[in-house]
């Protein structure tokens, strides 16, 4: 049951693509508070739930409730303003765009002045456009990018533009983060860098993250509990010590009798 | 002479381009009255070059036609910048908006001059009473979940539609009472007093530009859900019909003063170098000012990354429709403004081979730049019309037609050499972002004390 306490409630969520069921009957509890993982080989259907979710595809079937509305069949501006925020596996970060602006532009929902305050360029919008540059540039702070604000997205190093993602999905002000790998192609280093900065943007705003990811050691570093996909299904939930000696999740890992010479 | 002409010719446009910028860094000043002064002295200038002082005239009658032709074009392509530079929106049906506010703007002065006043009445409440319905309409299917476009599309025709047929009745019914005013064309009754005139000709542009936004937004509503090329095959078959209907006009459009393929003559020319000075400032203006705010961010993001934009909570679908509508709203005042200089209105001009013009400007000058726009619109009305026209007819009557050569291969060499265009995505003065400089002290904790530690 839906309680005040949980933010998100996914029920029986189905996709299908033809014939093809990347999710079936897939369900998940978030409470306020949670730092969760969504792990599971290639192929298994995890960022179709994150698609799902944002709103990019609408479910065959089943339902998601996030504080405790309906939101399916929402469009996904609609769905982020809500309050659900998203990385991306392969980065979509405005690459043309100062990292400035690509922050500045996922402030546009909550941006206090309207379209005619902007043709006219008056107090209003001076006072407003200055607020929201420094909220842009507190962002940028925090994730240590503050002197990189008027590079262009594009020409920043890959970790880089990692944070700056993370950063633009932050200014969202979401209650429910949805991290997509975060740490795909960074080195040892930077992993421990973003497993800190994830606890800590996890503490300072107050935020549920869910996060994919296929760094073992991301996953069972950060997450208090985890949920394991394969085929569209879910196969396995548990802590990560639960999930690492679970015999289905090797399985699915490693292949069949792996379980077993481990 | 040809020397001389070439000459002549080059230095007056290198003198616009030093002139653009110099507008355009006087309006970057700080200072509102250096500002003010600023575009009034750039406004002089231009007055006294092209006034007559007893047979001396800096830009002569052939020169002003086409300064006006580079300021209505300015505002065509500046529109189509927005949709399809800042945007990303393949869009050739800037032409045809471009027609619409021409068009409707002639019939708004030409009725008026010959004493019928419902073109302004019929217009003007039509596009005030059309809009408040849109807009109406709009705010009301928002408390719906998942309206079908089409859905939608057919409510806000219909409400369109009512409120042109309410502006007839109102125009038709409130014509009488100005009928004796306005006098005859051989009589001019009070309202057609020159300064009326002027007044009545600032209407016709800006109910021209709000029509032909309307429209656009009617044809965009279902059209911009469409992915980006067949949404240019689209624009492109809406531009055709609205050339049709141009061709047309006095047999199946109830518009016999358009007289059809035959042209429109007899269109009062009241552009002058004010007005169009005035309208393509306020284009600028109004576009720079967009651009530069939130909205206007909005409009890029779309143009970047859609997929990325709607996970950032930007309606994605409505922030093309306003750079749509915007656009078409440019394309008509630019419309407008250009059936008053020319006085004669042909529906050859807006076919669809002309309909690739601004967009070659925009190329040209450098998607997503503004100057290079202003610039381009400038040089080409200039290089095209000025200089090759002249130039070419001095070998024979027939070699104008070599223009038509010789710029395609000025395109060609110049996609092959600064793909970018022009001036790529520079901006002068007024234009440019201004810079945000990062600050000094950051009061704001960070993780990276704890990286450190750990």
């Amino acid at each position: 049951m839906t309680t005040i306490s949980t933010i998100l409630e996914i029920s029986d969520l189905t996709k299908f693509f033809g014939g093809l069921g990347a999710v079936r009957n897939f369900d998940l509890t978030l409470k306020k508070g949670d730092l969760n993982g969504l792990i599971g080989p290639n192929g298994a259907g995890k960022t179709t739930v994150f698609n799902l979710i944002t709103g990019i595809y609408e479910p065959t079937a089943g339902d998601i409730v996030f504080n405790n509305t309906s939101i399916v069949g929402l469009e996904p501006f609609e769905i982020t303003r809500l309050g659900i925020a998203r990385t991306f596996q392969n980065i979509r970060l405005f690459s043309n765009l100062t990292v400035l602006d690509n922050v500045r532009i996922a402030y546009h929902p909550h941006t206090k002045y309207g379209m005619a305050d902007g043709i006219l360029h008056n107090r209003k919008f001076d006072v407003h456009e200055k607020e929201l540059t420094e909220k842009a540039q507190d962002f940028l702070a925090i994730f240590g990018l503050e002197n990189l604000q008027n590079e262009i997205a594009k020409n920043l190093p890959y970790g880089q533009q990692r944070r700056v993602e993370i950063a633009r999905a932050l200014a969202c002000e979401p209650r429910l983060l949805l991290l997509d790998e975060p740490a795909a192609g960074m080195n040892p280093r930077e992993i421990l860098e973003l497993m800190d900065l994830i606890h800590f943007i996890h503490d300072r705003f107050d935020l549920t993250i869910l996060l994919i990811e296929h760094q073992m050691r991301v996953v069972m570093g950060i997450c208090k509990y985890i949920t394991v996909m394969d085929f569209g299904q879910v196969i396995a939930r548990g802590t990560p010590k639960e999930i690492q000696e679970n015999e289905r999740v090797i399985e699915a890992y490693l292949g069949k009798g792996a379980g077993h010479a481990a | 002479m040809e020397l001389g002409f070439l000459l002549g010719s080059i230095v007056k446009i290198l003198g616009i381009l030093a002139y653009l910028y110099g507008l355009l860094w006087v309006l970057a000043r700080p200072n509102r009255w250096v500002k003010l002064i600023g575009v009034v002295g750039a406004f002089g200038v231009v007055q006294l070059a092209l006034t007559d002082f007893g047979g001396f005239q800096i830009l002569t009658n052939f020169d002003s036609g086409l300064l006006f032709q580079a300021c209505a074009m300015t505002m065509v392509a500046l529109g189509l910048n927005l949709i399809y530079g800042f945007n990303g929106q393949f869009s050739l049906g800037q032409w045809g908006f471009y027609g619409i506010g021409a068009y409707t703007a002639a019939d708004i002065t030409y009725r008026w001059v010959n004493g019928d006043a419902r073109g302004l009445l019929v217009v003007g409440f039509g596009t005030i009473l059309g809009g408040l319905a849109l807009i109406y309409i709009g705010r009301w299917l928002k408390r719906f979940r998942g309206v079908p476009v089409l859905s939608s599309f057919t409510l806000y025709l219909i409400g369109a539609i009512l409120a042109g047929t309410v502006a007839v009745y109102i125009g038709n019914a409130l014509n009488p009472m100005f009928e004796p005013l306005l006098g005859t064309s051989l009589n001019p009754g009070i309202l057609n007093s020159p300064l009326a005139l002027q007044i009545v000709f600032f209407l016709a542009v800006v109910f021209a530009g709000i029509f032909a936004a309307e429209v656009s937004f009617l044809f965009g509503l279902p059209v911009l859900t469409l992915g980006s090329d067949y949404f240019g095959i689209a624009t492109l078959g809406f531009t055709i019909v609205v050339n049709v209907l141009m061709i047309n006009s006095d047999t199946i459009l109830p518009f016999p003063e358009m007289k059809g393929g035959r042209g429109m003559v007899g269109i009062p020319k009241l552009t002058t170098w004010f007005w169009a000075f005035f309208f393509m400032m306020a284009v600028i203006i109004i576009m720079r000012n967009l651009i530069q705010s939130s909205t206007g961010r909005a409009i890029i993001s779309v143009r970047e990354d859609e997929v990325a934009a709607k996970a950032m909570g930007i309606d994605v679908a409505g922030s093309k429709l306003l750079a749509f509508v915007v656009g078409s709203f440019f394309a008509g005042v630019g419309g407008a403004v250009y059936a008053h200089f020319i006085g004669f209105l042909s529906p050859g001009t807006f076919g669809f081979l002309q309909s690739f013009n601004p967009l070659i400007i925009i190329v040209f000058g450098g998607l997503g730049s503004m100057t290079g726009t202003i610039a381009a619109s400038f040089g080409w009305i200039f290089f095209l019309e000025g200089l090759l026209r002249v130039l070419l007819s001095q070998m024979g009557t027939e070699a104008p037609t070599w223009r038509f050569v010789l710029y395609p291969i000025t395109l060609l060499l110049l996609m092959l050499i600064r793909p970018q265009g022009l001036l790529g995505n520079i901006e002068w003065g007024f234009l440019k972002q201004k810079d945000v400089l990062p600050r000094e002290t950051s009061a704001v904790d960070q993780p990276e004390v704890a990286a450190s530690k750990a």
